[in-house]
């Protein structure tokens, strides 16, 4: 494990803020932009389930991705952690 | 020295597991039993009182063992709490009176736009893990204010940071007092204060003598009766009307049988469609059709305004600060969200199987063929049919005979339901014994009581911690500390709990309030506190009291002072989502000498609420207030000089998960 330098953490720093920034744009998309497409969305249904798309999404799609979204966060974020030799000893 | 520690938390993971299984098998039992009991004959107000009064005692027996006179302990439960406990530990904490009794209400009345808050109230935990949650757990505060006070250099930021969560924590556990009295005393049949002082001393119990120690560990226990009292009815519906026991796939059925319905009253003359040309009240509303009852900027509004108040909100940022590291308090709110997804997807089911059971048997019903059950709640004033709360038969057939040319077949403008009816009327529609509505009323107490109990901690450790022990008196020993805290921590409860008992008018719109007031007043010092190591001490300060200052204003005039809103500050009423008319006629109102001088403005008052600018609802006043904190904080910042150097290494430090916790106290 490389000891953490000057360089070594604006490299860890950079690449978390790009997690960061990764992960609020698929908050953004699921969280807002695609419920601006609602009415569209609700002329699709889903088969067998009677759901029409654009509730669902509100319903139940977009909250299954934001917990999906932080179990891999916490992942990504402790491969970032420990990739720079910043992560807590376990 | 590290091997031993973690032996240690071995046998703590696996004690927890077999404790908290045991408590669950013993709460299944429990319920058995009661059902046992209702089959020899057992009143149901016995079997109530049994409900309240064993999950009461358990979480007292809980908070009396688990007491501590550590300082870590008290504060932040020594540290040691696994992710996994407390992701549930925080789904207690997060979910209150509100989304358990009244969310499926909400979404049963609004249809689609009542989705804005099951998005709302979750969404915001990607922020928590990404942005907040983790950087202050590494920077190891006991409090918020505590964060502020260090990162932006002294008391002021400090104290700033307690009126913003005392504001906004204060009303919280309020509301959430009153909501244990509303459940005892509708569903229980308690009188209304002794529901109250009930559920006051349930809290203190729990929270006094062991602090956030204590409440973590009740709260888990308080997270396991309510999600298995919410998921009970609905799983046993879903398996009666279409076999499978995941009311969250059958739901889906239940929607399109509603739209099939709905256009089937209005081709019958039963109903009236809302359109773009007339959309009064009474009007029917599809389900799933969306801004008809916020317009899409409202809409969007409270999402955002609910997702970035989540991770504004002390009382829960103070949850991951109780994590042994850094790494556990990511995984911790993953878990947390996932314990509280459980509930909210399932919200929308209540919502749906209600609507059709009332479009089906009571919408186009005759009188004369309506359930009992809809007079039990008539009786409480919860059900409403042709003007007059439906308290017997022979009321609604006199009440809808009042009516001038009506058929003796219910419209649909005609039938009024409270939201709260929804989720505790579920098990009677349904046709289950009454356990299961004991069970139901047990799980929104232990929503509302564990509620409360992070609430109250949140303001107690901020007046004990931050303005006592930092602020007056930085010398006193752990004993008086702690003695402060307690003494603290029960007069805040009482004053919340005689507050509730008053009953006040605005307290459940309170609890919306205080999401956009925390969001305004914290969230940008905190983000960019972290984020950027250019903001100054002046800018926060600064951005702090404008951002927050302009949400607070919006709020109180647009709700107490609508008259001034309108006649100083260009306010103007809001739109009416389908038609985009004004909602009100503010001269015409203004006109009227009753209303002018009603100052502060009573809650009958038709400007109240209904004025703004940009057709914007008060509860999203973060929207004004979050990004004028944020430019503020960024323009003083830049005109002052940056920060020290040793501040800027402390940031550098923060954003590491290695190392020790920036600010350790040795007690």
């Amino acid at each position: 494990m490389a000891q953490p330098d000057r360089a070594g953490e604006e490299a860890h720093w950079r690449k978390t803020t790009n997690l960061m920034l990764a992960h609020l744009g698929v908050w953004v998309f699921f969280g807002y932009i695609i419920h601006m497409f609602v009415v569209p969305l609700n002329k699709i249904v889903i088969p067998i389930l009677d759901f029409p798309l654009g509730f669902y999404m509100a319903a139940q799609g977009s909250l299954i991705i934001f917990v999906v979204m932080l179990f891999l966060f916490a992942r990504q974020q402790d491969k970032i952690d420990r990739e720079f030799g910043v992560a807590e000893e376990d | 020295m590290a091997t031993q520690t973690t032996a240690s938390t071995d046998a703590f993971y696996k004690q927890l597991g077999r404790m908290y299984g045991i408590y669950t098998g013993g709460f299944v039992a429990f319920i058995l039993l009661l059902a046992i009991l209702e089959q020899i004959g057992v009143p149901n107000k016995i079997l109530g009182y049994f409900f309240v009064f064993f999950t009461l005692a358990v979480y007292a027996i809980i908070g009396v063992a688990t007491r501590t006179a550590q300082i870590s302990e008290y504060y932040v439960a020594g540290r040691r709490v696994p992710a996994f406990y407390n992701g549930m530990a925080t789904g207690a904490d997060w979910m209150s009176a509100a989304s358990f009794v009244g969310m499926a209400g909400s979404l049963f009345l609004l249809g689609y736009d009542g989705l804005a808050w099951v998005l709302g109230w979750t969404g915001g935990f990607v922020l928590v893990s990404i942005l907040v949650g983790p950087y202050l757990r590494k920077f190891g505060a006991y409090t918020v204010p505590d964060f502020l006070s260090f990162r932006y250099g002294g008391n002021f930021a400090r104290f700033l940071g307690v009126i913003v969560l005392v504001c906004c924590s204060f009303t919280y556990v309020t509301a959430q007092i009153y909501g244990t009295g509303l459940i005892a005393s509708r569903f229980l049949g308690m009188q209304f204060e002794i529901a109250v002082f009930a559920g006051l001393v349930g809290i203190l119990l729990c929270a006094m003598l062991g602090g956030m120690r204590a409440v973590t560990w009740t709260q888990i226990a308080q997270y396991i009766v309510l999600i298995v009292a919410y998921l009970t009815p609905i799983v046993i519906l879903s398996t009666q009307h279409y076999g499978i026991p995941i009311p969250e796939l059958t739901y889906g059925k239940a929607i399109a049988e509603i739209t099939a319905r709905e256009q089937q009253l209005v081709k019958d003359g039963l109903a009236v469609l809302c359109t773009q040309q007339s959309c009064p009240a009474g009007t029917l509303r599809p389900h799933i059709q969306p801004f008809m009852n916020y317009t899409a900027l409202n809409y969007f509004g409270i999402i955002f305004c609910m997702m970035v108040g989540t991770a504004s909100l002390p009382h829960i940022l103070m949850r991951y600060f109780t994590t042994p590291s850094v790494k556990e308090a990511r995984d911790s709110v993953a878990w947390s969200l996932l314990f509280i997804f459980l509930l909210y997807f399932s919200a929308p089911a209540y919502a749906a199987f209600s609507k059709l059971e009332v479009y089906t048997n009571i919408i186009g019903a005759n009188i004369d063929a309506l359930k009992p059950w809809i007079f039990q709640w008539g009786d409480l004033g919860l059900i409403q049919i042709c003007g007059k709360n439906a308290a017997s038969l022979q009321a609604t057939i006199d009440a809808c005979k009042a009516i001038a040319g009506h058929g003796g077949v219910l419209r649909f403008q005609d039938f009024v339901i409270n939201t709260d009816v929804i989720v505790l009327s579920t098990p009677e529609i349904a046709g289950l014994p009454y356990v299961i509505s004991g069970l139901v009323a047990a799980g929104g107490l232990a929503a509302a009581l564990s509620t409360a109990d992070g609430l109250l901690l949140a303001i107690a450790n901020a007046l004990s911690h931050d303005i006592y022990y930092k602020m007056l008196d930085p010398n006193a020993p752990t004993i008086r500390r702690l003695t402060v805290a307690r003494v603290l921590l029960f007069f805040v409860a009482v004053a919340a709990a005689a507050l509730a008992a008053s009953k006040p008018s605005d307290i459940l719109a309170m609890v919306g309030w205080a999401f956009s007031l925390a969001m305004a007043g914290n969230f940008p010092a905190i983000v960019l506190g972290i984020w950027w190591k250019r903001a100054t001490t002046t800018g926060a300060v600064c951005g702090i009291i404008a951002g927050w200052g302009i949400c607070l204003f919006y709020l109180v005039v647009s709700r107490y002072f609508p008259q001034m809103g309108v006649t100083y500050f260009g306010m103007t009423s809001l739109l009416n989502p389908e038609t985009g008319q004004a909602l009100i006629n503010v001269s015409q109102i203004l006109a009227d000498p009753k209303w002018l001088g009603d100052l502060p403005a009573s809650a009958a008052n038709p400007l109240a609420n209904k004025v703004g600018w940009f057709d914007l609802n008060n509860i999203n006043c973060g929207l004004l207030g979050m990004p004028l904190g944020f430019l503020v904080i960024y323009v003083v910042s830049l005109l002052g000089k940056e920060p020290s150097r040793e501040m800027q290494a402390l940031i550098d430090e923060i954003r590491k998960p290695r190392g020790k916790t920036v600010l350790e106290e040795n007690v």
